[in-house]
């Protein structure tokens, strides 16, 4: 126990030695620092004018000062807090700073501070502390007030001061002090830390110079300590995270200053390999020692976070050019020249339209007038109920017709209205996006169609008209083919019959002239006899006219039959020769027939072709007076085609009776009174018939000079 | 060729003119001559008389010379008889349904009465007309 001292050259004026005497000795029997502080104040009413007083005491546990003793206070309020020693400007805090007793009045400083239990009154304060000359620091105060009707003065100052300084000394003594204090708070303090420390999953330790453990938490523990109870692979594990984190701080020391890199230890639990980030910073010890702390972050945590962190990064920009095309995609829509779109929110206010849609809701800015205002009002107007009808509906699709005008032309433009409702969130209807598709071209295509329909239509019943007529038409030359076939049947059939009927009496004719040349009812005189054979003369001609009509009217009836042969042309020519020999032998003319050596048969029918050269050689022979006839056959094998000529010196035929010199009774008159021979019918004869084999007559003629009649066939004529 | 080898030859014809011209010549000439104007008549004289030859005009009233001649070839007496066809038809189809018919020769009229004799005395194979003989 420290002895009491006393300042003599201070204390001596104060109160009585004896007085003083009876606190010490009170102060020394006292044990407890609430006792020793009563029984102060207790001294001090007694022996001065103090009426109230109260012993405050830090609390080093919350820096407050608290009471621990009282007098004339009521006991409960005595131990009530009364200041916070971080309130630097407190009087009370300040009082402790200061060696001698103030004097404070409360009542002076106003509302700025809560009022102590001693009241509004003004009061003396004296700091308690030791008196050692190492630690002069109070850890209490004293305060006192005096009664009512006395006034401070300086002998009750010096009177609490001396009280104050023997109580100090005795809290000193009783180890109720500062140093003791501040041991417990350092202990408060470091379980403090220690409790920081361990908050931090991080693994943190404090190492000296010789890298031995001071401080550190349990997730440093866990990798750098171990319990040697513990298993072989977890102590090699320890061992060699020290090693490693030796020879890592070693390297960070020898820079002696903080310091990051990166170190690589195991998890002495399951051997995983762990990564951190060693930071270190320099930290002064006792005796100049420099330690260091370390803390130890745990980088695989950090990389799986900048990987999350990379990722979210990338999904981010993904959706954000997502969002972006989208956005693309709706600005083409919303700025297409094609629809007009019109966007409205759920009020039915427009809220975004395209240009086409602008040039049906907005008055147009070059021709401000009341007539296209009227027309914007009405398209508002159509629009607006139609909105209403969607935000009415339920579903989430509408469409309607609507008819429009064009604000500028005041063209109306029937409008297929297609509404969507989109959903900005489950449930809700953000807004409702119509297209409005211009159906003009629609209508007018309808109404196109309508027309062409009706057109054809008509059409139709014109082919329908026209093919009814057409088949009456049909129909109708159907029986006048008949009627004509069975009229040219019945023109064949009565020349047939004409034919017969003329044939019979001329046969009674020529039979009868024939007998009585024949002498068959006796001899005839001369005279009679050449009458006869004028009768004889004219009858034949008659049954040469008649035979010719015939072939005529077969040839024109379709009905000459052709029958086709292989023959060559020179055993024609013979039988023709043989044939007409008398009429040549009559004419007095050279006749040449040459049928050419190298002329191969030819397929034709034979008897027509003998039919046609008789009748030209007839001709011939009749139109030639003096001179020759040559009948002359030529091949021409590039035309596949013969060539019989019969040529005559002639009268020859003017140009203009070429002409009609092959019609059926074409033979001039002329011609026919010079021979009286001819029918008239055998040239019309020849070339019908040369066309019946395929081939054709040509006329080469001059006046005075000859004709050439030739036949031209081809080397193989069809069968009919 | 009956016993006083003077062949017999049956001329039909409805027209006079034309019968009595072929049978006066035919008698001229020596032969011996009957006549029918139709088709039944020619038919009957035909299967009574056998005639050596028959000159047959095919338009007849009656029975045509196409059906005669048709039913002279069906009977077995008669169907040896030379029938030679005198007809002014000229179409070749009626002249070809006379050969079907079964006509020997198919003569046209016009014709002079020494050509047609001539025709008959080839087919009835003599060498020159009955007068001669």
């Amino acid at each position: 126990m420290e002895a009491v001292r006393f300042d003599d050259a201070k204390h001596h004026r104060v109160g009585k030695p004896e007085a003083r005497l009876a606190l010490v000795d009170a102060l020394l029997e006292c044990g407890d620092p609430g006792d020793c502080a009563a029984a102060v104040l207790d001294w001090l009413c007694r022996h001065s004018g103090v009426c109230r007083g109260l012993c405050l005491m830090i609390d080093p546990d919350v820096d407050e000062l608290r009471g621990i003793a009282a007098i004339g206070i009521d006991e409960p309020n005595a131990t009530v807090a009364v200041a916070n020693l971080h309130e630097r400007t407190h009087p009370l805090v300040i009082a402790l700073e200061s060696r001698e007793p103030v004097l404070f009045s409360p009542a002076d400083e106003g509302d700025r501070y809560p009022p102590t239990p001693l009241g509004a009154t003004p009061f003396l304060a004296a700091p308690l502390a030791s008196i050692s000359a190492s630690e002069r620091s109070a850890f209490g105060l004293l305060l006192v007030t005096m009664h009512d009707d006395r006034a401070t003065g300086e002998a009750d100052e010096r009177l609490l001061g001396w009280a104050a300084d023997a109580l100090g000394v005795r809290l000193a003594a009783l180890g109720y002090a500062r140093a003791r204090n501040s041991e417990q708070r350092l202990q408060r303090e470091a379980n403090r830390l220690k409790g920081v420390i361990e908050a931090v999953t991080d693994p943190i330790l404090l190492t000296d110079s010789d890298g031995r453990i001071l401080v550190s938490n349990s997730g440093a523990e866990h990798l750098l300590t171990v319990d040697p109870e513990a298993g072989e692979g977890r102590r090699r594990a320890v061992s060699l995270n020290n090693m490693l984190f030796s020879a890592s701080l070693f390297t960070n020391v020898e820079q002696g200053e903080a310091t990051r890199r990166e170190l690589l230890l195991a998890d002495p639990v399951d051997g995983q390999d762990l990564l951190f980030e060693l930071l270190t910073s320099p930290f002064p010890l006792t005796r100049g020692d420099v330690g260091t702390v370390s803390v130890l972050r745990d980088v695989n945590d950090l990389s799986r976070a900048t990987q999350e962190i990379e990722e979210n990064y990338r999904r981010l920009r993904t959706a954000e050019a997502e969002i972006r095309a989208e956005r693309d995609r709706l600005d083409v829509i919303l700025s297409s020249e094609l629809d007009p779109i019109v966007v409205t929110d759920w009020g039915g206010n427009i809220v975004l339209m395209n240009p086409p849609a602008e040039r049906l809701f907005t008055v147009p800015e070059t021709t401000r007038s009341r007539q296209a205002d009227l027309r914007v009002r009405s398209n508002d107007a159509v629009f607006t109920s139609f909105a209403s009808d969607i935000y009415a509906g339920r579903s989430l699709r509408w469409k309607k017709d609507l008819s429009l005008i064009d604000p500028e032309t005041g063209r109306q433009i029937p409008m297929k209205a297609v509404s969507a409702k989109t959903r900005a969130k489950p449930g809700k209807d953000a807004a409702v996006v119509t297209i409005l598709h211009d159906q003009s071209e629609a209508v007018e295509k309808t109404r196109l169609y309508e027309k062409v329909k009706h057109h054809s239509q008509e059409l139709e019943q014109r082919v329908r008209e026209a093919t009814r007529e057409l088949a009456e038409q049909n129909e109708l030359l159907r029986r006048q083919a008949l009627q004509l076939e069975q009229a040219s049947a019945m023109k064949s059939q009565f020349l047939a019959n004409v034919s017969h009927e003329l044939r019979t009496p001329l046969h009674a004719v020529v039979g009868y002239t024939s007998l009585l040349l024949e002498g068959v009812s006796g001899e005839l005189t001369p005279k009679q006899r050449e009458k006869l054979s004028r009768v004889d003369s004219n009858a034949s001609h008659l049954l040469a006219i008649i035979d010719d009509l015939l072939d005529l009217a077969r040839i024109e009836s379709g009905k000459m039959p052709v029958r086709t042969e292989t023959f060559r042309i020179a055993d024609v020519f013979r039988e023709v020769r043989s044939e007409s020999e008398s009429l040549i032998d009559g004419s007095g003319l050279e006749v040449r027939f040459d049928a050419g050596e190298g002329i191969a048969p030819i397929v034709s029918d034979r008897k027509k072709v003998k039919q046609i050269l008789l009748n030209l050689l007839s001709n011939a022979l009749k139109f030639t007076p003096a001179g020759h006839v040559r009948i002359e056959a030529v091949h021409d094998p590039d035309a596949g085609r013969v060539r019989i000529a019969v040529a005559d010196t002639g009268i020859g035929i003017s140009p203009e009776n070429q002409q009609t010199i092959f019609e059926a009774f074409g033979q001039s008159e002329t011609i026919f009174t010079v021979k009286q021979n001819g029918t008239g019918l055998g040239l019309s004869i020849c070339r019908r018939l040369a066309e019946v084999l395929d081939g054709e007559i040509t006329l080469d003629s001059e006046l005075g000079v000859g004709s050439t009649f030739t036949l031209v066939l081809p080397v193989r004529a069809e069968e009919p | 060729m009956n016993a006083f080898k003077q062949p017999l030859v049956l001329v039909v014809d409805d027209y006079e003119a034309g019968r009595e011209l072929c049978a006066e010549y035919l008698e001229f000439r020596g032969y011996a001559v009957i006549t029918a104007v139709d088709g039944a008549e020619a038919l009957e004289k035909a299967r009574r008389l056998l005639p050596d030859a028959i000159l047959m005009d095919l338009s007849l009233p009656e029975m045509d010379g196409w059906e005669a001649t048709r039913l002279l070839r069906e009977d077995r007496t008669t169907r040896d008889i030379k029938i030679i066809a005198l007809t002014a038809h000229a179409l070749d189809t009626e002249r070809q349904r006379a050969l079907d018919a079964g006509c020997d020769e198919l003569v046209t009229k016009p014709i002079i009465p020494k050509e047609l004799e001539r025709v008959v005395r080839d087919h009835l194979g003599l060498e020159s007309a009955p007068d001669e003989g």
